[in-house]
């Protein structure tokens, strides 16, 4: 092997990420689905790591969802989205980092239809002047927020309290990892590694100690495919998809499943239970599931953050399982409350998922 | 079991490990022109039997090569042995004889 000539064949798959001074957008479905995943990016990157990460009540959904639903044309969302980028040159910022993977996708669709078609610009520059009064401005950067982690991923590797290592044995945990598909399958040099090898997920996990699953399925779509999943008739499509994956992976015995995007750890979560309760089967051990997380959940959990604190009660599948593999240490009488020790309530016990 | 409205469907995947792939290779042996076939799906277009029943040597050879067996001769029972998808082959198969062949081997 001619190792120069892989380190250029690599080079052309790698993504230029700034360093600091970002405009970040929130998802709209995500602070539903993992409630504390965003505010844990805000306070990893602002706190912890003490960058410049800049956020806006003014901001609004990317119409991506009513976009993807067939419900707007895409003029309409690449308007929103043209005021979205206003408002970033509005409070001086150059880079834009999005919370979403549908976003960011659609991001790079607006973006490369711009560049395409200039007078396509030249009238959502018009229409946003005329509804908003706003200076029509593009990024400089566009990068998604697991870009962030994933270039800090060493910064937050040296400040951390576990790593993804099983306490009792020793091993590195086994990682599946699972990259939405609007990250780097439509448009491969936005993404770290492209479309054929996305790195994003997978440089955090070997950063943070744990083992990546090579399965069959691994660039398969959870299935969510916003009209498969937004039509109920429809829904068998996507819980199909989900299935094909989980009997994919069920032989490498994983431990956890690690996502970037906001429709993927939902499905993947909550289609466990359809499954244990429609097929009777589980994935996991002892009639538990593989519980899924998003990357910041993760990188939390690695710094030591509550599991409580980062929302992981909301998840469908027990953590429980994973946090004493990794010997984090919680206190199950307060899972279900929320601020203030205030009782959320608990959720009703399914029948065959653990 | 709670019924939700919807369900998983059947898989399409294919286990290529789980299958029998050695009486294919048998195939190969006695008939090494089967490797050549390109899908291109000339046998299936002048094919006088698909007119009314489903006949197909190029999704034949597929299956075959899939492990699905009986999907496989389920599209060659209707086979006439007429000859023209031997004649219009680009490949210079002689799909005629491949039938026979697999009859041969996969046939009860």
């Amino acid at each position: 092997m001619i190792y120069e000539g892989k380190k250029k064949i690599w080079a052309d798959y790698q993504k230029e990420i700034p360093e600091d001074h970002y405009f970040y957008v929130r998802s709209c479905i995500r602070q539903s689905f993992f409630p504390a995943s965003e505010a844990t990016f805000l306070d990893i990157t602002r706190n912890k790591l003490g960058k410049d990460i800049f956020e806006t009540k003014h901001h609004t959904t990317c119409g991506g969802i009513a976009y993807h639903s067939d419900a707007i044309p895409q003029e309409t969302s690449m308007t929103i989205i043209a005021r979205q980028f206003a408002l970033m040159k509005k409070y001086g910022y150059e880079n834009y980092v999005c919370s979403c993977i549908t976003s960011f996708g659609l991001y790079c669709e607006t973006l490369e239809t711009w560049r395409e078609y200039p007078e396509l610009q030249q009238k959502i520059a018009d229409n946003l002047w005329k509804s908003c009064r706003l200076e029509f401005a593009k990024p400089k950067f566009l990068v998604h927020a697991s870009d962030l982690i994933f270039k800090y991923r060493m910064q937050i590797a040296a400040k951390s309290k576990f790593k993804l290592v099983n306490q009792k044995t020793g091993e590195p945990l086994r990682v599946v990892e699972h990259i939405g598909c609007h990250y780097s399958k439509m448009f491969p040099s936005k993404g770290v590694g492209g479309a054929e090898y996305p790195y994003v997920l997978v440089g955090m996990i070997e950063a943070w100690g744990g083992q990546i699953i090579d399965y069959p399925e691994r660039r398969h779509c959870c299935g969510f495919g916003f009209r498969q999943y937004l039509i109920k008739g429809n829904r068998g499509y996507s819980v199909s998809n989900t299935h094909k994956k989980f009997e994919s992976m069920e032989p490498y015995k994983p431990d956890m499943i690690i996502t970037n995007c906001p429709g993927c750890p939902y499905f993947l979560d909550r289609w466990q239970y359809v499954i244990a309760e429609t097929q009777g089967k589980t994935y996991g051990e002892n009639g538990h599931g593989i519980p899924v997380f998003t990357y910041e959940e993760v990188a939390g959990l690695v710094m030591g953050y509550d599991p409580w604190d980062l929302g992981l009660q909301t998840h469908q599948v027990s953590v429980e399982p994973l946090l004493d593999k990794m010997g984090i240490p919680y206190d199950p009488a307060k899972k279900y409350l929320g601020r203030n020790g205030k009782d959320l309530g608990q959720p009703g016990k399914p029948h065959c998922l653990k | 079991m709670i019924d939700f409205g919807f369900s998983v469907s059947p898989s399409s995947r294919i286990n290529l490990d789980s299958v029998d792939r050695e009486s294919f290779a048998a195939l190969a042996k006695l008939e090494p022109d089967v490797l050549k076939c390109m899908a291109c799906g000339s046998c299936s277009a002048s094919c006088t039997a698909s007119q009314f029943e489903p006949t197909s040597v190029r999704r034949a050879i597929l299956s075959l090569q899939n492990g699905q067996v009986e999907q496989a001769l389920d599209l060659l029972k209707g086979c006439m042995m007429c000859g023209k998808c031997t004649m219009v082959c680009p490949r210079g198969i002689n799909t005629r004889h491949l039938i026979i062949s697999i009859q041969k081997i996969y046939g009860k």
